[in-house]
């Protein structure tokens, strides 16, 4: 078995944006519209401020209530890895799924499908990285299988402190972001 | 499911979505997963031309579209990873507001009213008002104002018709101060891309040097590399950049202080003997002056001015010092801030010395080369009088063509006419401050013809617009800068201009033939040129089209691996004293004066970058404009709620003479001082031709009606503008 997990290192991260480019340009996604984003979380009051920057997206869930909740079952968990993928053919664009999602992570396509990240699975299953993780300029994305104790994503979270998104909604997300 | 229930459930469930099964079939082409199959990908190296920093980068055309470009793993700019600028390089092709024929204005200037002509009438006018001006007034009063290594035709084609009047506003709304005030240290530079260690630095200083917003890709990446080994860092910034996030140390300046924190620490250093003397005793000259004018400037003494408690000073002084000669006090790049800039930047370069870090790892080392010969052209004229920017040199420590000098002496026709301009891919309307000043010139002129890709402010003033095609069209000069390894890159097409674009190359070479210079170029197309200097290197050139970079040889680069340790100063060492300052009537060791604090209830404007665009020539990059499509002025939250303003308002600001800027929204946030606002420069176009960047977010540039001149090299102090804020109604 595999389980395709992101992690991110917030100390790295700049909020340059590259991630969120390439995926656009990778996946030909609508101006307009965005499948990972950049997200600023501040604390404090100057000078003595702490600023997390992340890059964010769907989270893969391992309990996702996107494809729970999807009547056509068009939202489903690929055969690999555990990755969230939308059948754009059964997709009818209820947006149910949007609604399920508490990251936010889906958007109508202009064409009426629901769209969001694939981790890249077309890359993936060819042995490269998703994209934004491959032209990330700080190497602040790892990606990898977490059911592979020897992983680079394993070895992250058994080293370095961590939280995810949310975690109270019980979707068990898999992206990670090391502080 | 079959289309028809499909269509019928889009219907029932997203009523205000119309799709065709023609668009959803072009979408699901568009989607590399399902059409990776049956596609046919072409990758073609070449180098970036979003910023000047020009990473090696591989495009794909995939079914003969631009699909992607991404980082030249051979490259040691790139390392295989672009920045989002040059991710999203490829908006720059399929820009819907591309200039895409020659035009000739047929109105009065500034009307931008055009009508679309061949490049056979186009390069004819340009060259008989060239030829005419020459006649009139002699070659030497035509400029070029260039930038970047696209320029270097252009620049030929001007040097061959008898012009030393070229000018890169780099130099003086730039890096210019501090290669000024290292080059009176060092007698050398910190180059371009910068020399600069971070890999290998223990403890870096960023003093205004917001890494990670502008995105010098080299740079950012070695940084966090930096940032993920645990490298102390120190930031000075009045506002809390990106890097003070990562930093042990963020000192929060009050701005326009920063010499007087510089000579603070330089005190500290002295007097706690913390500076590396085997170092100073070997490469150092007038070290005891030097130390002796330090002495009075304690951090009790530079608390009030800079706002920094005397036990932060102190402590990031012996920070720096534990890690030396491994600490890096990076020498900035844009940092013509407040009129005493090359001052400042020497000050920058004297704390470097003071750690022993130039010429050592983890500081900055010595720039590698290859020998590349130049194209054996024939010699150019010499001018009949010497360029106009600086005359009588009055800035003595000038050692480039001052852009607002030529300025100047276009509006005053001192000390002789300046009657035309060329202007090759630089907006003169936002790199020059002071536009009222920029127009003034313009309206004197004779004939001004702009080269660009997109109907910039500067190509509506023109009387001619040169429409260029895009990096990924062309084939461009050899990308050759010294580095850490030196390198030659090769920039060549990916795919053909859309319309009636040309390359630079070709442009400066019929304009050249036009004007009776064809000697000038005697090889055939670029191709051949090309091919003959990358043989006369001893690479070939087959190779280098297919990699698109070859590495030359490792050579050392640090004095301990056998770099050399010499010094093109008067003294040949590193001078802590300058007596050619001093002769020249300057401080010899840089000296501290408080800044004006502005008219009272104004906010000091400060700007900077963004890590999605490049100056103001990004603004109608569609994919860069989805990332960031307008800039905000940052106000400190306790200011904004005095102000009554919540995050989001749109204002206008007003400075201190009365320019009203257009409208921006607010980032009301803990990450900047109470007295100063910042913004990212290059937004709030007002070229109608910028339809997708027109009225979006307001321009720094143009709230810069005033500017400090620098004393010694003449370069333009651009954080002396004020401001207020006005509700937008």
């Amino acid at each position: 078995m595999s389980r395709f997990a992101m992690v991110i290192d917030t100390r790295r991260c700049v909020g340059c944006n590259d991630c969120v480019v390439a995926c656009k340009t990778e996946h030909g996604v609508p101006l307009g519209y965005s499948r990972d984003w950049i997200t600023e979380e501040l604390h404090g009051v100057f000078p003595d401020v702490r600023l997390e920057i992340r890059s964010e997206r769907c989270n893969h869930c391992e309990n996702p209530p996107c494809v729970s909740c999807c009547p056509t079952g068009a939202s489903h968990i690929h055969d690999r890895g555990g990755v969230v993928l939308v059948d754009h053919e059964k997709c009818i664009g209820c947006k149910a799924c949007l609604a399920a999602c508490p990251y936010n992570a889906r958007f109508v396509h202009p064409d009426g499908y629901v769209d969001k990240c694939t981790f890249c699975i077309h890359r993936v299953e060819n042995g490269l990285d998703p994209a934004c993780v491959s032209v990330c300029p700080t190497h602040c994305m790892h990606f990898g299988d977490l059911d592979d104790e020897n992983s680079e994503v394993s070895r992250l979270l058994a080293s370095r402190p961590y939280h995810s998104l949310i975690p109270e909604a019980g979707t068990k997300p898999c992206i990670f972001y090391l502080t | 499911m079959n289309q028809l229930s499909r269509r019928r459930f889009l219907k029932i469930g997203a009523g205000s979505i119309v799709a065709s099964a023609g668009l959803r079939q072009a979408a699901r082409l568009a989607e590399p997963a399902r059409a990776a199959a049956q596609s046919v990908v072409r990758r073609v190296p070449t180098f970036c031309n979003i910023c000047f920093w020009e990473c090696g980068a591989i495009a794909s055309v995939r079914d003969g579209k631009l699909w992607k470009i991404e980082g030249n793993p051979l490259d040691p700019l790139s390392h295989g990873r672009l920045c989002p600028r040059g991710t999203g390089g490829i908006g720059a092709q399929f820009d819907p507001d591309r200039l895409r024929s020659p035009l000739i204005r047929v109105s009065h200037r500034g009307e931008d009213k055009w009508k679309a002509v061949t490049w056979e009438e186009a390069l004819n006018v340009v060259a008989e008002k060239m030829q005419k001006i020459k006649s009139d007034y002699g070659p030497e009063s035509f400029a070029l104002f260039t930038h970047s290594l696209g320029g270097r035709f252009i620049q030929h084609t001007m040097r061959a018709y008898g012009t030393e009047n070229i000018t890169e506003p780099s130099f003086a709304q730039c890096r210019g101060p501090r290669d000024v005030g290292f080059t009176l240290t060092y007698g050398d530079d910190p180059r371009s891309p910068e020399r600069t260690d971070i890999e290998n630095a223990q403890c870096i200083v960023l003093i205004g040097s917001h890494l990670g917003e502008n995105m010098h890709n080299t740079q950012v990446q070695e940084f966090a590399h930096a940032v993920g080994r645990g490298a102390s860092i120190i930031v000075v910034d009045p506002r809390f950049s990106v890097a003070a996030s990562k930093a042990k140390y963020y000192l929060p300046i009050k701005p326009g202080t920063d010499i007087a924190l510089l000579l603070a620490w330089m005190n500290v250093i002295v007097s706690e003997k913390l500076y590396d003397k085997e170092y100073i005793d070997k490469y150092g000259f007038g070290f005891d002056q030097f130390a002796q004018i330090v002495q009075p400037y304690t951090p009790e003494w530079a608390y009030p001015e800079t706002g920094i408690e005397p036990e932060t000073i102190r402590a990031t002084a012996r920070e720096m010092a534990r890690y030396r000669p491994a600490t890096l006090i990076h020498p900035g790049r844009h940092t013509n801030w407040y009129g005493d800039d090359a001052q400042r930047s020497r000050a920058i370069a004297l704390l470097n010395a003071l750690m022993g870090s130039w010429g050592r790892k983890g500081g900055l080392w010595m720039p590698a080369s290859l020998d590349i010969p130049a194209y054996p052209y024939p010699p150019y004229p010499k001018p009949a009088r010497p360029a106009a920017d600086n005359p009588g040199n009055k800035y003595p420590f000038a050692d480039q063509s001052i852009s607002t000098g030529i300025r100047d002496a276009t509006i005053s026709g001192q000390p002789y006419p300046i009657k035309g301009w060329m202007v090759y891919s630089t907006n003169l309307i936002y790199s020059l401050p002071s536009p009222p000043e920029t127009i003034r010139a313009i309206q004197n002129l004779d004939f001004l013809v702009v080269i660009d890709t997109v109907p910039s402010e500067i190509a509506g003033w023109a009387d001619v617009v040169l429409p260029e095609s895009i990096y990924l069209e062309r084939y461009d000069d050899l990308h050759t800068n010294p580095f850490k390894q030196p390198y030659i890159a090769l920039r060549q097409p990916v795919v053909d201009a859309p319309a009636d674009q040309k390359p630079n190359w070709w442009i400066a070479k019929t304009l050249a033939e036009k004007l009776g210079l064809g000697a000038y170029y005697p090889w055939k197309d670029i191709e051949e040129y090309l091919a003959w200097r990358v043989k006369a290197a001893g690479c070939s050139f087959e190779q280098l089209k297919r990699d698109g970079v070859i590495l030359g040889a490792k050579q050392p680069i640090y004095f301990d691996e056998g770099a050399a340790a010499t010094f093109d100063t008067p003294s040949k060492k590193i001078e802590f004293y300058s007596v050619q300052l001093q002769r020249a009537g300057f401080d010899p060791v840089p000296k501290y004066t408080r800044p004006d604090p502005g008219p009272p209830g104004s906010y000091r404007l400060l700007y900077g970058r963004a890590p999605m665009h490049t100056f103001s020539r990004t603004q109608t990059n569609p994919l860069l404009m989805d990332l960031e499509s307008e800039n905000s002025v940052w106000l400190n939250a306790t200011e904004a709620v005095r102000l009554g303003f919540k995050n989001g308002d749109y204002v206008r600001l007003r400075n201190q003479d009365g320019v009203l800027s257009n409208r921006i929204a607010v980032k009301a946030t803990e990450r900047i001082r109470p007295d100063c606002v910042y913004m990212v420069h290059g937004f709030g176009h007002t070229a109608k031709g910028l339809r997708g960047a027109v009225g979006k977010g307001a321009s720094d540039t143009q709230l810069m009606t005033r500017y400090k001149t620098d004393p010694l090299m003449g370069g333009t102090g651009l954080h002396v503008n004020f401001v207020t804020i006005e509700p937008e109604v």
